[in-house]
């Protein structure tokens, strides 16, 4: 097991079994994706509060299940760097910043289109959205640091560094709709409990999140292999490649 | 299916607007993170060959 984790870290191995792996991660992702679209536009029962914006749901949560859950595997991927120094993990978190920065943004956005038929404003400074903007902020900032930094090794440590502090930001994005008087609702979901919605709505729901998380996983490999690419140029395999 | 026509369907009950405009961003950040990413792969392989004409010139 360990034998394999360490072949995994390095960068050829990445580079051949990610390029085995893709082409099958990305047909999945978008079967679920075209899938969990058709039936969240068309076939999902109205909501007898919200009406059809309810809709939006199944682009809006798992945006933001993606945006934390992205942070989340970039500050591993800081914490292992900063711990092993092993090369590729400084490649991962680089190149899921990005990645995530998208995601976060696109769940503000819809949060924001959702927010205006639902609660009659496209934006207040309510702990949840306040603490999801600092999360995007904090993905810029990954990005930024990195490019303002010259020597690999340093801005790869300085983005670890900041990548790990900022997970802080995590739990409270996660219970400010406890901790605070908050306009977004608490969770529907938790792993413990049964979901306080009908099955034909988060049957979709749940179709859609697989779809982003392998959506996300193979833009992931994507970039990493590209960014292998940039950074060992000069050994004998790239090369040949 | 739910709607009983296009029309229908487009409207959204009057939700129409922010249920297409949401699903529209989305398509936009998904076809953003799906060319990007091939772009700089093609950038990189480019440059990774004038790098190694370079090289072979020294």
């Amino acid at each position: 097991m360990w034998g394999w984790f360490h072949r995994l870290g390095s960068p050829k191995s990445f580079y051949e079994i990610s390029g085995f792996l893709l082409p099958a991660m990305f047909a999945l992702a978008g079967v679920l994706l075209v899938t969990g679209t058709v039936w969240a536009l068309g076939f999902v029962p109205q909501d007898y509060q919200q009406g059809h914006s309810v809709r939006i749901m199944y682009i809006h949560v798992p945006a933001a299940i993606l945006a934390q859950s992205g942070y989340m595997m970039m500050a591993a991927a800081g914490a292992v760097f900063l711990i092993w120094r092993i090369k590729l993990a400084d490649i991962a978190l680089q190149c899921a910043a990005p990645i995530g920065a998208t995601l976060t943004f696109l769940a503000l956005v819809t949060g924001a289109i959702w927010g205006k038929p639902t609660w009659g404003t496209l934006w207040v400074w309510d702990a949840r959205l306040t603490s999801t903007l600092i999360l995007f902020f904090l993905y810029v900032g990954v990005i930024a640091l990195r490019s303002a930094m010259d020597g690999r090794e340093s801005a790869g440590r300085a983005t670890a560094m900041l990548a790990v502090v900022g997970l802080i930001n995590l739990p409270i994005i996660k219970y400010s709709v406890d901790w605070w008087f908050t306009l977004h609702q608490p969770s529907s979901f938790s792993l413990t409990e049964k979901p306080s919605m009908p099955i034909e709505m988060w049957l979709p729901l749940l179709v859609m999140v697989l779809g982003f998380y392998l959506f996300f996983f193979s833009v992931w490999a994507v970039r990493i292999r590209t960014e292998i690419l940039n950074r060992e140029y000069g050994t004998q395999w790239v090369q040949s490649l | 299916m739910i709607f009983e026509s296009f029309g229908a369907f487009m409207h959204m009950g009057g939700h129409g607007q922010f249920v297409w405009c949401a699903y529209g961003i989305a398509t936009l950040v998904i076809a953003y993170n799906v060319i990007q990413p091939i772009l700089m792969r093609r950038k990189v392989i480019a440059l990774n060959k004038q790098r190694i004409a370079r090289e072979g010139k020294l």
